[in-house]
């Protein structure tokens, strides 16, 4: 490859066989940057495949009807109704649980925490939970949720199980953009005399929120596309009926029975379907999976345009 | 803690400069270091619910396997080939499980490994501005779609179109479970490698190209190198997210144990069967309950075990730069 | 090292502050070494000495400032007139230190608010609610800090889009709101561009009138422009304390004027 010496650069055969070289290296150069383009393409096309197969069999059985109907025996006339009020319930009691609890660990992570023993497993325990299949947290939600504290198959369960599933997320999410706001910024604010909490409250938390933001987003996004520790916890799938309303209570405060009412959710609504041996209910499982695709994916892309948009606008 | 203003503020020799109207008094004070204490009590209290929940699951993991263990013994657990708990002829061989998860995982990391490495070395060192900006979002969306989804990818669209391709495929099998549970850790691969490769120097590339080096050699012989054990640690953890995916292989490689390792069987790994337990009426309390608990331990133990190797290596790799 | 007895001010002049054998540790290693130094009213006090001299690390022991950082230790008084606290006690609150002696920090850095909200800041601290008195502080800070005539009509802008010497004029702003006792001055200007650095001393040499001004500088044409005492430090030690002008024609140490003379450093 190399030519025998330099002496032989300076020699017409030389300088031809260096170029030779060059060029040939340029090729290979050349075919890698094809083979990464491919590799790039490949996804492409299985993510349209992947897209396409559930757009050309869901779509048909899009309508009005299949959000506003219950799940049925006859699969034409099946909807999600109860599916989608159950993932927004859950949601919600996930998101009323993770995002307080993650946030504060990871302003307490970040701000507070001093460097010992504690805070050594705490941080241990955090980047182990990362780690842990869902699966698992269905098995702890199993044994602790329903059978110890009673809660039964409801949706406090399954949004306590998807809570602890996304605090990671959260607790990263928030440590990652606490770290990303300067230190002078912080000694700024002391400086003018801010304790600590004041420091946080009105520098550390307003300032890395859409980073915060993003994180939550994304968490929530991963909670809603969960089945597997929905399944675990022996989740109903045929649930032809809505949880209590909130505002049922006779005496006009907000009611929360609907807490421990049974309920299905949208991943399991379509496990449900593409289950079964009809044929006619996989275009159910199609058009349930459509929406559960979009939902997840417009959620992660708002969060995407978070960032992207954030980071434009403050430069530190 | 007294006070350090003096009671009564000295006259400025400027007019401009009038007595501070806000300063706290020594109630103000007490209550707002009781408001601090109180605050970063509660800050405490919600990061150590990591750690509580680790302590749960471990907690709950090893209860039931412990009354599981009593009735079955560790070693017909570990040396058993049938894993049948819920016949007549009970046996508890998590082998037949293992296979199923070994199989499905090797298989994925055969399209994840060499997939997300490329996507990788291309999108750090090769991709102009505007491709990476498009093609990062795009990856981390096709990592935010839910399994299931995916699950149902592999059983209507992959396995029948391998049955084109090899017409005797059942219909529930590992290969295809596992090519798209390859497909969807790429994205986890290629973005944890790529922030190894870009957190390479820059000067270790210019040193590079200053020899007469091309991108490609640049990339292999010194981005590469340098950000090794970062790649490591991404397959590693690539390794931890196959074993305890649960969705794909349930929906699509059956949920039969079967202990084999050709990936055109079907074949129920770890976590196919305790949602296939899960999806049944198993009393509270039951053996059958008990074996999901066991072999939920079992699932901790493998990933924990991926988990903190892959950890070392990425720290390690941080380290170093 | 230390030649002379301990430094002082004029005879006949007050005193804001005063440094008694203080000592700062970071761990094991001792940064700041017996250091005796008097701090004039209504006057400006230079430090000046090479990099690593502990400069800063002195001004920052004046509000607190390490106390955001853990493993260090006071040992000594910084005593603060009139009323003669020790603002190094162990049982004085960083806070209240901080609410009496404000700090301009070496590189601009206004919170990514907007202009009026960063000089309230200080107030907002304060637990001030009073509008009114807000806007009066805001205005006299921005006047004081000779930024009023070039922000009047924008205070509700992002502080970010003001240029490098308009933020530390901002900064200045923000730490005179409070009606400090005590003004610190962390190289005020090694961020900045000559034009802004003449504006930003300037400012320095008028705000004596109100308030008491320490500052720390690398550069000793500085010092000899704005203060009238002059301390030069070294290697944690305070060699030499005298008028700016004795300092800079006739230093009494052999090091202070190898410094001096760009020897070293």
């Amino acid at each position: 490859m190399i030519p025998k010496s330099f002496t032989a650069a300076t020699s017409e055969a030389g300088v031809a066989e260096i170029r030779r070289m060059i060029a040939r290296h340029k090729t290979w150069d050349w075919l890698f940057g094809l083979l990464g383009t491919l590799a790039l393409l490949f996804a492409t096309l299985v993510f349209a495949a992947l897209f396409g197969q559930m757009l050309i069999n869901g779509v048909p059985h899009l309508s009005w009807e299949f959000f506003t109907s219950f799940p049925s025996r006859r699969a034409a006339s099946a909807g999600i109704l109860s599916a989608w009020v159950g993932t927004v319930l859950v949601m919600l009691v996930t998101a009323i649980v993770a995002v307080p609890l993650g946030i504060g660990a990871g302003i307490y992570l970040e701000e507070y925490a001093r460097k010992n023993l504690l805070t050594d497993i705490i941080e241990i325990n955090v980047t182990n939970l990362a780690g842990v299949p869902s699966i698992i947290y269905g098995l702890l939600a199993l044994g602790l949720f329903v059978y110890q504290f009673g809660l039964g198959q409801s949706i406090a369960a399954a949004g306590l199980t998807l809570a602890l599933l996304i605090l990671p997320v959260v607790i990263v999410a928030t440590r990652e953009a606490i770290r990303a706001i300067p230190q002078n910024v912080r000694e700024g604010a002391y400086a003018c005399g801010a304790s600590k909490w004041q420091v946080v409250s009105h520098h550390i938390i307003p300032y890395s929120l859409p980073g915060i933001m993003t994180g939550v987003i994304i968490g929530l996004a991963r909670a809603i596309g969960e089945t597997a520790p929905i399944i675990t916890i022996g989740a109903l799938t045929f649930i032809a009926f809505l949880p209590p309303s909130p505002f049922s209570s006779p005496d006009h405060l907000l009611s929360f029975e609907w807490l421990l009412a049974p309920f299905t959710v949208m991943p399991i609504q379509m496990f449900n379907w593409l289950s079964r041996p009809e044929e006619a209910f996989q275009a159910n499982a199609a058009a349930a999976g459509l929406v559960l695709v979009v939902m997840t994916l417009s959620m992660n892309a708002i969060a995407i345009w978070i960032r992207y948009h954030f980071r434009k606008k403050i430069k530190w | 803690m007294s006070s350090i203003f003096p009671l009564k503020h000295a006259g400025r020799a400027l007019p401009a400069m009038p007595a501070r109207p806000w300063q706290a008094s020594p109630a103000q004070r007490i209550r707002r270091r009781l408001a601090e204490r109180a605050i970063e009590t509660m800050l405490l209290l919600a990061a150590l619910v990591a750690v509580f929940t680790t302590a749960a699951i471990v907690a709950m993991l090893v209860w039931e396997s412990v009354v599981f263990f009593r009735s079955v013994p560790l070693l017909d657990f570990l040396t058993d080939t049938q894993w049948t708990p819920l016949f007549d002829d009970a046996h508890f061989g998590i082998l037949a499980l293992l296979s199923g998860t070994l199989t499905t995982t090797i298989v994925a990391l055969m399209v994840a490994v060499p997939l997300g490495t490329i996507l990788a070395i291309y999108l750090s060192e090769f991709a102009p501005f505007r491709v990476r900006e498009v093609a990062k979002p795009f990856l981390e969306l096709l990592g935010g779609i839910p399994t299931i989804v995916y699950g149902y990818f592999a059983l209507f669209f992959v396995t029948p179109l391998l049955q084109r391709i090899y017409p005797e495929l059942p219909g529930f099998n590992m290969l295809s479970a596992g090519l798209v549970m390859g497909i969807m850790i790429i994205p986890y691969v290629s973005s944890l490698s790529e922030d190894a490769m870009r957190a390479v120097p820059m000067s270790m590339r210019e040193a590079s190209y200053a020899m007469g080096a091309t991108r490609l050699q640049t990339a292999l012989f010194v981005v590469t190198p340098a950000a090794l054990s970062g790649l490591a640690s991404s397959y590693i953890l690539g390794i931890s997210r196959a074993v305890g995916e649960t969705m794909v292989v349930a929906i699509a490689a059956g949920m039969q144990p079967n202990f084999t390792f050709n990936p055109a069987e079907p074949a129920a790994t770890i976590t196919a069967y305790i949602v296939q337990v899960a999806l049944g009426d198993l009393p509270h309390g039951s053996i059958g309950y008990q074996t999901i608990f066991a072999a939920g331990l079992t699932l901790l133990l493998i990933t924990l075990l991926f988990n903190i190797i892959g950890h070392v290596l990425r720290k390690r790799f941080r380290e170093a730069y | 090292m230390n030649t002379q007895t301990t430094p002082s001010t004029k005879p006949g002049t007050e005193l804001k502050a005063q440094a008694k054998a203080l000592n700062f540790y970071y761990g094991d290693f001792q940064a700041l070494k017996n250091i005796d130094f008097p701090v004039e009213k209504n006057e400006v006090t230079a430090l000046i000495g090479p990099s690593g001299c502990g400069k800063s690390t002195f001004l920052r022991c004046f509000n607190r400032m390490h106390d955001l950082y853990p493993n260090m230790r006071y040992e000594g008084e910084i005593l603060l007139y009139p009323d003669g606290v020790n603002i190094v006690d162990r049982h004085v609150d960083p806070i209240e230190v901080r609410m009496r002696i404000s700090m301009v920090f070496q590189k601009p850095n206004p919170f990514p608010k907007s202009i009026y909200e960063n000089v309230a800041y200080g107030l907002r601290v304060r637990g001030v609610r009073n509008r009114s008195l807000i806007d009066e502080k805001v205005e006299e800070a921005l006047r004081a800090a000779a930024l009023w005539g070039e922000v009047r009509d924008r205070l509700d802008d992002l502080a970010f889009n003001l240029s490098g010497g308009q933020q530390q004029r901002l900064c200045i702003a923000r730490a005179l709101a409070t009606d400090p006792e005590i003004l610190l001055f962390d190289e005020p200007t090694s961020a900045l561009d000559p034009i802004a650095t003449a504006k930003i001393e300037e400012l320095v040499s008028e705000l004596k009138e109100k308030v008491t001004i320490l500052i720390v500088t690398h550069n000793m044409q500085q010092a000899a422009r704005v203060s009238a005492y002059t301390a030069f430090m070294y290697i944690g030690e305070l060699i030499e304390f005298d008028d700016t002008k004795r300092i800079f024609t006739n230093p009494s140490s052999k090091l202070t004027e190898e410094y001096i003379t760009g020897r070293f450093g």
